[in-house]
């Protein structure tokens, strides 16, 4: 049993980062009917964002310019990043989404994804090759609970990702931008006549899903602190995947198809040999998406697609 | 601001200017003309190219019309331009003025006596073109291969994404279907191996059985594309990609665990049978059998699902049959293709058919042209040039390309050459009819 509820902490760790992800996904979706495809490369600047604005104030506690308490500097880092990292979103709307809204949606995918090819580059190109290390801000304790052992990083982690979507609920439901996105997803023509400026709300539904990738970003960087340019391609396409798999446009569909996969997966890979971890978990993603072809809380397909 | 304008419509004279003086020119001449002259343009590199290169200031003749070692020692432009101008392209025009008329003439006679034949002549040109041109060094061999293979590969890949108008990420799936079916075929009967044991077969005979094997390596591409198929008979769209998307990575998932064909460490060993005849004479089929695929009432079912399938379906068109036999079909090609690059590169490796390969892939296709035959050799030629021209930049390769794609997708949202399909009989018949009429 102990080793059943260690796995289960395992699995709401990693699957938090793909929830965290994939509601990135969902609300582009929801809002512009288009998928990003650079959002894995989002969450990839995020994390690397995070490690800088991370590495200051480390550095600045260090030389005593500006002596702040770890869990400040991580707060701090969590903020500024996710502040930082929605203008990445914003401009890589701007420069492969918007000129291309009206477009068939295949050539808007491949933009993002050629973004996404230039944010790894030029990632290489300023930093190298080498990959970074993602400074220690927590202490780690572990406490133990009849058997199953519990770093107070992963409790962190977890506790940090559902807040975070709790948050994101209540920006979408409670707040007038949140109403404006919401009437974005249900009716794109008439929205503009109510008076809704179209651009900024598509820049803002950006904006939030980076900030969202880039806390999941510097979350990934505590858990497994080491960065390379290339580790959000993976991730991106399976966030991807938990984004469908939710309901294309679903919230909180997206958060819980992100949490399954993370418990797929760390439960393949435990019971399993982990090679097989990719080709068990997709056979069940392909068999769940044969019986619910439009996800867990998608609607049903409609003839009428662009291109 | 008068100077620009001055300077701009200079600009615009010269190159209306010679847009007449081309027209009048060559307006007339036709294919055959063009092919012999750069057939010539051929023979002359092969004879005088590494000299004439000497003499005008370079290491020796370039290999890829000067790209690469511009870009390294920019110095060498002036040479470079006038190598590409004196070798390349003074011969072929040449060549193609003189022989205008009478290549009309020869063009006009084959062509009433045969489309077929005349056909064949054509292509028998374009390859002897290919083959000298390509022969000048090993290098030149290879990327004409890759070029060819993805000419392939694009092309079958636009029959789903373009002409169907779904959105499928499973081409590397069944290129990796092809490439390991292929490889496994002819290790196993044809090559002395230390996994497969001896050669079952006289490794002679392989040769002869390339083709059989490469069929029956599309075939298994085929028969695994009814995963992909079946789903599509109730989903499509975004969540068909994803079903496309968990194929490609179950596959590639499934090679690494086989420890019989190396794992994730690859499969080496297969015979050297994919020359370039070879490889030329399967894309041009390829290219063929598409082409008329999708000009047939067959290939318009495709366009009628892709716009309207509730629509097609009041049309009395079998929707699933229609998808059924597309997935199908582009899978083959796609496998073949496959089975062909693993024996270029005489080496496969599961990593090689990712998530990478796939971005490849739709960028060749979106970069083309979606629903377009010449827009996906366009696409494949052109992406595949470019990456070869700018490998002296390494890193920033991979920025410039991805930001000109981008720009054609701001401009040409379908693509360079969307919705255009070739009718063989109008590109290789004689340019005087017209006036003869």
């Amino acid at each position: 049993m102990a080793f059943f509820f260690q796995n289960v902490v395992n699995a709401l760790q990693w699957g938090s980062f793909y929830a965290l992800i994939a509601l990135g996904y969902s609300m582009v979706y929801g809002v512009l009917m288009l998928f990003n495809f650079a959002h894995g490369d989002i969450f990839m600047t995020g994390a690397y964002i995070g490690f800088f604005v991370a590495t200051m104030f480390v550095g600045l506690s260090a030389t005593g310019i500006l002596v702040l308490p770890n869990w400040l500097i991580l707060i701090l880092t969590i903020l500024i990043s996710m502040f930082l990292t929605s203008f990445v979103g914003m401009a890589v709307e701007r420069v492969a989404y918007r000129p291309l809204r009206g477009a068939p949606r295949a050539s808007a995918a491949i933009t993002g994804l050629m973004v996404g090819i230039i944010l790894e580059t030029g990632n290489l190109a300023l930093l190298g090759a080498r990959r970074q290390k993602f400074p220690e801000l927590i202490v780690s304790q572990t406490y133990d609970f009849g058997g199953v052992s519990v770093t107070n990083s992963k409790i962190m982690i977890v506790l940090v990702s559902i807040g975070l979507m709790i948050a994101l609920h209540q920006f979408v439901r409670r707040t007038k931008w949140g109403m404006a996105m919401r009437a974005m997803a249900y009716d794109f023509v008439v929205v503009p006549l109510m008076g809704v400026s179209i651009n900024l709300i598509a820049a803002l539904t950006f904006g939030l899903g980076s900030a969202l990738a880039s806390a999941a970003g510097i979350l990934f960087g505590i858990a497994y602190p080491v960065l390379d340019p290339y580790m959000g391609i993976l991730f991106g396409w399976k966030a991807f995947v938990a984004a469908i798999l939710g309901g294309r446009g679903s919230i909180l569909g997206a958060a819980l198809a992100g949490f399954l996969l993370g418990f797929i997966e760390i439960f393949v890979a435990t019971i399993f040999p982990s090679t097989l971890r990719d080709l068990i978990a997709y056979s069940i993603i392909l068999i769940i998406l044969t019986f619910r072809p439009h996800g867990f809380f998608g609607e049903p397909y409609s003839a009428q697609l662009r291109l | 601001m008068a100077v620009v304008s001055e300077t701009i419509d200079e600009r615009t004279t010269l190159w209306s200017r010679m847009r007449v003086w081309l027209r009048k020119n060559y307006g007339e001449v036709p294919l055959f003309a063009w092919l012999v002259g750069a057939l010539v343009a051929a023979i002359i590199e092969m004879l005088v190219g590494n000299p004439f290169a000497r003499l005008i200031g370079m290491p020796r003749g370039p290999v890829l019309f000067g790209f690469l070692i511009v870009l390294k020692t920019p110095l060498l432009i002036p040479p470079a331009i006038l190598y590409n101008l004196v070798i390349y392209i003074f011969p072929t025009l040449l060549v193609a003025r003189l022989l205008g008329s009478l290549s009309n003439r020869i063009a006009g006679w084959l062509m009433d006596r045969s489309v077929i034949l005349s056909t064949l002549i054509h292509l028998g040109l374009l390859y002897a073109t290919l083959h000298i041109w390509a022969s000048f060094n090993d290098y030149r061999v290879l990327v004409v291969k890759l070029i060819l293979l993805a000419i392939m590969i694009t092309l079958s890949l636009n029959v789903v994404n373009g002409y169907m108008g779904e959105f499928s990420c499973s081409h590397p799936g069944f290129m990796a279907m092809g490439a390991y079916t292929a490889s496994i075929l002819s290790v196993v009967f044809f090559v002395d191996d230390s996994v497969f044991g001896p050669a079952i077969l006289p490794p002679v005979l392989g040769q002869f059985a390339f083709p059989l094997i490469l069929i029956i390596s599309g075939l298994v591409a085929s028969i695994s594309a009814l995963l992909v198929a079946v789903p599509s008979f109730r989903t499509r769209g975004d969540y068909l990609a994803i079903i496309s998307l968990a194929f490609t990575f179950i596959v590639k998932s499934l090679i690494e665990n086989l420890e019989i064909v190396g794992g994730p460490r690859g499969m080496r060993g297969q015979p050297d049978w994919a020359t370039l005849p070879v490889v030329f004479v399967w894309t041009m089929l390829c290219v063929w059998v598409i082409n008329n695929y999708v000009r047939s009432t067959f290939g318009k079912t495709m366009n009628a699902v892709r716009d309207g399938e509730m629509a097609a379906n009041a049309m009395t068109i079998n929707t699933r049959r229609t998808k059924m036999v597309t997935f199908l079909f582009a899978a083959f090609w796609a496998g073949v293709a496959g089975g062909l690059l693993a024996h270029v590169l005489r080496y496969v490796n599961p990593g090689s058919f990712g998530i990478q390969k796939l971005a490849e892939v739709l960028a060749m296709v979106y970069f083309g042209g979606l629903n377009s035959v010449v827009g996906s050799i366009v696409g494949a030629v052109g992406f595949n040039l470019l990456s070869e021209a700018l490998r002296p930049l390494e890193l920033y390769k991979w920025i410039i390309i991805p930001i000109m794609i981008i720009l054609i997708m701001i401009y040409r949202p379908t693509g360079l050459i969307a919705f255009t399909e070739f009718d063989v009989k109008k590109i290789i018949q004689p340019r005087n009819r017209d006036r003869e009429a």
